[in-house]
Order: structure tokens, then C-alpha cells, then sequence
């Protein structure tokens, strides 16, 4: 007897959407975690230190192409399911009370996962992209005034200070993006902090574009809210967790979920760009 | 009552069809919709003209023969009946009704409102049963203990009616109510265990043949169901299927 492949049935389609989609919930908590660093009170420090963990950590390297791979086949399954569920009825109704029956966000999660889809590629093209592949990323650096005289260093990770001056007057230099190495006897000394946090606020102070920016950015965590709406407990359903006695739990869990994860993301631009002093 | 008909007509499957308008006078409110599209078709055949054809039978709410998808929901919008079961007292005093048939590309228009819902029945045909030997000394079923709790869940599966409602309802014409209903009322009972793999692959295959589309859990389906299917039974049965298919 044909063994449905768990790959080309509509009800394996379905058990693939349900668990790449609740493993981007556990990314979404991962990811807000490390984006809560920029309120705390040493938010550059925190921030690019989690920048560097989530770049350099093997196991976080795992999950990270689990991610990459989980939010290619969401995407894709999800167009395939979206396309073939159009194609199902090819003459549609004069009038259908769609609303009656039916929340709007579980009728239109093709548009939604599309407008995240879009969101997630200009998001890494603004911040992953420099993080993985630029050269000219800039490393952390603090003022520090001692005798009323300001000067600049380095951080690193070490947690100690390097003259930016010793790097100006080439006595170190700057190797791999990162090292900085002794010119004199060619040894790697420290590591710095790729300044993502700089990247960051400059993005959404931007003087031109920082307020459309910001803008744009809640409205994507709104469009993330709608979509989890429903695919929070959609995802249970269709693995077959349905029991009454947990369905209230779970459909709770998911609202909230749903409202909390994307609005705790939507504060943080918000508050680089109207409250953070520059 | 005096209302407005935006009814679907098309002379066949090859033709493309299109809404017509038909006004209609002294509609009474104890009226079934069906009596009411009687007196229309009387009117319409005393003109001279081709009554609305459309699907039904027992006109009691059991056959699940009709259908029609009456301003924008399956069977009208009353809740758990069939249009058979649909009254007039539902509808206002110059109200404008439209009358499509169930839609889907695996539900075919025949005529007018009237839709082929085979599909169903090889669905049916693919594994909603039970092989049992009838060459007499057969067990009576009420020999096997069932508990009462799984009994009832399986009657609650067995009261679909197949109507179709759940496909016309549905944004994907997703069948997936009504197969689950079928599966269920098996998988719950000892009679239906034996041979539960391979009538959940079978069925689901057939499904998916038949270019229904994909469950996306909206629900539309579980509301607009006259015989109230839970979503329950969709669970149940993608569960079934995922222990079949790794079997
Ligand atoms: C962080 C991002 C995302 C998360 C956390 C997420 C989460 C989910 C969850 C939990 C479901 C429910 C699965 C189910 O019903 O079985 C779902 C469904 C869906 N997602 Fe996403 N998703 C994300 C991004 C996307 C993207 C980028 C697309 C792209 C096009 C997309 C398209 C869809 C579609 C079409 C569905 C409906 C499928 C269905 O209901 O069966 N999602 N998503
Ligand atoms: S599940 Fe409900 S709506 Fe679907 S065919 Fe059965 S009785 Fe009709
Ligand atoms: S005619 Fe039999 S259920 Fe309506």
C-alpha cells in the first residue's frame, strides 16, 4: 500500500508547517532575549557581547542553521500549500460570509508569512549581513576621560581596554575583522567587539529614515502578532494535540504569546528611537 | 414576505453560468428554504421557464443530499441545520439572498446548484469501512465491550451526513471534517482498529487525489456543520495518520 510519503501528503505538509513554525517560536525567544540587551543599562557592552555569542557559539551555530533551514521550508511549504489551496476552488463565490465562520488571521496567513518573510530578508541584510561578511564593520570602542583628557579604546573581550591611538600609530593592527595583533612580534593580543550595537542605534536614528524605519518595524511585529494568532494553537492541532481539557491552555498560551513576543520586540526600536539619548 | 433571489443558474457542466435575479412575493416565514425555492421553480415552470435545479431528498435533515450556499455560508445562517431544515423566519421582509452551489474543484457543478460530490464516495470507498465475514455465525457487535465514553465520541463521528458543507465552507475546499468524521467513527471502536493503518493512509490519498485542498485550521467548518463534526475528529485523525505512516 502506498506509505504516503511524509514529505508530499496534504497532512504531512501540515506536521512540517506545525513544527518549523514552532521552532521559529523558539527562535522568537531566543532572538527577543538577546534584542532585550539594548534596554538594559550597559546596553552596548551586553548587546555586542551578544552579538559575538550568537556569531561564534557552536551549539547557537546549530541552531542557527536549523533556523535558516526551518524558515526556508516554512516559507516554502507555505506557498505551496497557499497556491494549491487556491487552485482547489476555481470558481469562487459571489458572496461568501467568510467572517461568520472564521478569524481573519487564519485566512490570510499566506499574506502575513509573505510581509515576515519580506521583513526577515531586509533584516538581515541591515544587521546579519554586516555582523557575518563586513569588512569595515566597526569595532566597540569607549571615551574615557582620565585628567580631564578624553581619549578613545578599544574594548575587548577580555574586558579590558586598548588605546585606539596604539592602533592610529600602527604599534598594533587590526586582522580577521576582529584580532588585534602586536606589530612588532606578530601575536594576536586581543579580541574587540564588532559594533553591532552602533550599527543598530545609527539604523534607527537615522536622520532621514529612522522614524520609517521604526515605523516599519512595528508594523512587521504587528503583521509577526496576526500570524501567530493563529498559528500558535494552529501548530498543536495540526500535530493532533486537541483535548479539550488542554485546548483552553493551549489557545490561551498562544494569545498571549502572540501579543506579548512581537509587542516586547516592537518597544525596543521604538526606544532607540524616541527616548535614547544619542 | 417579498425577497430578492441571486440565484447561480448554469445549464450544464460546460457552461459558464452566471447569477440571475429572481423576485419573488408571499414568501411565508413557516416556509422550509426548500418550499420556498418549490414555489419559485412553480412560478418559473407556469412562465414557461427552466426550474432552479437543486439537490435533496429526506428534506428532514438526515440524507445530507442538500446543499447550497445561501448568503455567504453553507446551509444558511442558522446554526447545526441543513438548508432543508433552514426556515424563512430566518430571513427579513425585502431581504436580498444569494444561492450558489457548494463550491469546489473537486465538487463539480452539474447543473445549476445541483453539485457532484462522488468524490465523497470514493473517499468512502478508499477505507471508510469495515472487512467483516457475513457467511452467517456472525458476533453480535454488542458482544464486544466498548467503554461508553468511546462509544459516544464514535456516534458523535457517525452522525456526519456527508453533505459537504465542510468543503464549501472552507477557504482551502479542505475535505478534511468530513474524512476525519469517517476515520474516527472506526478508529475509536475495536471493529475499526484492525485495519485503522491502512484506511487512514487509503483514505487521506484518495482525498488528496480528489484535489480537495489543505487544512489550514481556520474552522470554518466546525461552525458551519449541521451536524456540529468537531475539529476534535481532524486532530484525531492527523494523528492517526502520522502513527501510519511511520508504521
Ligand atoms: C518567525 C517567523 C515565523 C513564525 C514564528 C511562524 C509560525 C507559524 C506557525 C506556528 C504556524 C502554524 C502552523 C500550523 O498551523 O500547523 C504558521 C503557519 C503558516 N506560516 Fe508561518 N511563521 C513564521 C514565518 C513565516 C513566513 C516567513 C512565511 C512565508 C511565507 C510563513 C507562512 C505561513 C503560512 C502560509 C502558514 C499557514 C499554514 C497553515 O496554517 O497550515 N510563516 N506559521
Ligand atoms: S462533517 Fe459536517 S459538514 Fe462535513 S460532510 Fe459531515 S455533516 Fe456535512
Ligand atoms: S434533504 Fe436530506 S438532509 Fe436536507
Amino acid at each position: 500500500m502506498a506509505k504516503s510519503a511524509l514529505l508530499k501528503s496534504s497532512l504531512a505538509k501540515k506536521y512540517w508547517m506545525a513544527l518549523t513554525g514552532l521552532f521559529l517560536c523558539l527562535f522568537l525567544v531566543g532572538h527577543l532575549a538577546g534584542n532585550l540587551q539594548l534596554l538594559t543599562p550597559d546596553n552596548a557592552l551586553n548587546f555586542n557581547k551578544y552579538a559575538l555569542f550568537m556569531t561564534t557559539n557552536p551549539a547557537v551555530k546549530v541552531l542557527s542553521y536549523l533556523t535558516y533551514a526551518s524558515i526556508i521550508f516554512h516559507a516554502i511549504d507555505g506557498a505551496m500549500l497557499t497556491y494549491q489551496n487556491a487552485k482547489a476552488r476555481p470558481v469562487k463565490y459571489a458572496k461568501n460570509n467568510a467572517a461568520a465562520n472564521s478569524a481573519w488571521s487564519s485566512r490570510n496567513m499566506g499574506v502575513l508569512g509573505t510581509v515576515i518573510l519580506v521583513f526577515i530578508v531586509t533584516h538581515m541584510i541591515t544587521f546579519w549581513a554586516p555582523m557575518h561578511f563586513d569588512k569595515n564593520m566597526p569595532l566597540q570602542t569607549q571615551t574615557i576621560t582620565m585628567n580631564g583628557q578624553p581619549s578613545e579604546y578599544y574594548l575587548t573581550t577580555d574586558g579590558s581596554y586598548l588605546p585606539k591611538q596604539q592602533v592610529d600609530q600602527k604599534v598594533i593592527y587590526i586582522k580577521n575583522r576582529t584580532e588585534f595583533y602586536n606589530a612588532q612580534a606578530n601575536v594576536k593580543i586581543k579580541e574587540g567587539y564588532k559594533d553591532l550595537y552602533k550599527i543598530t542605534v545609527a539604523f534607527f536614528k537615522d536622520a532621514k529614515y529612522g522614524l520609517v524605519y521604526t515605523l516599519l518595524y512595528v508594523l512587521s511585529m504587528a503583521v509577526l502578532a496576526f500570524h501567530l494568532h493563529h498559528g500558535f494553537a494552529s501548530a498543536f492541532q495540526s500535530l493532533g494535540a486537541n483535548n479539550p481539557k488542554y485546548n483552553g491552555l493551549i489557545k490561551g498560551f498562544g494569545k498571549g504569546f502572540a501579543i506579548i513576543v512581537p509587542l516586547l520586540f516592537a518597544i525596543i526600536p521604538l526606544y532607540l528611537h524616541f527616548i535614547l539619548k544619542a | 414576505m417579498k425577497l430578492t433571489l441571486k440565484i447561480w443558474r448554469q445549464k450544464n457542466a460546460a457552461d459558464k453560468g452566471q447569477i440571475v435575479d429572481y423576485p419573488i412575493d408571499g414568501v411565508s416565514p413557516d416556509m422550509s428554504f426548500l418550499e420556498m425555492l418549490d414555489v419559485l421553480n412553480e412560478q418559473l415552470i407556469n412562465r414557461g421557464e427552466d426550474p432552479v435545479a437543486f439537490d435533496h431528498d429526506c428534506r428532514e435533515g438526515i440524507c445530507g443530499m442538500c446543499s447550497l450556499f445561501i448568503n455567504g455560508e453553507a446551509h444558511g445562517p442558522d446554526r447545526g441545520v441543513t438548508t432543508c431544515q433552514l426556515h424563512m423566519r430566518m430571513f427579513k421582509d425585502g431581504d436580498t439572498i444569494f444561492i450558489e452551489p457548494f463550491r469546489a474543484k473537486a465538487f463539480p457543478v452539474i447543473k445549476d446548484l445541483v453539485v457532484d460530490r462522488s468524490s465523497f464516495d470514493r473517499i468512502q470507498h478508499a477505507g471508510g469501512f469495515i472487512s467483516i465475514n457475513t457467511s452467517g455465525r456472525t458476533i453480535d457487535a454488542n458482544t464486544i465491550p466498548i467503554p461508553k465514553h468511546d462509544a459516544d465520541r464514535a456516534f458523535d463521528a457517525a452522525t456526519c451526513i456527508g453533505c459537504g458543507a465542510c468543503v464549501a465552507s472552507c477557504k482551502n475546499s479542505s475535505a478534511m471534517l468530513f474524512v476525519s468524521a469517517k476515520v474516527s467513527q472506526f478508529a475509536l471502536l475495536p471493529q475499526g482498529k484492525v485495519e485503522a493503518t491502512d484506511r487512514v493512509l487509503n483514505m487521506v490519498n484518495q482525498m488528496d487525489a480528489e484535489g480537495f485542498g489543505n487544512c489550514t485550521n481556520t474552522g470554518a467548518c466546525e461552525v458551519e456543520c449541521p451536524k456540529g463534526i468537531s475539529l476534535e475528529n481532524i486532530a484525531r485523525m492527523n494523528r492517526e495518520y502520522l502513527s501510519a505512516s511511520i508504521k
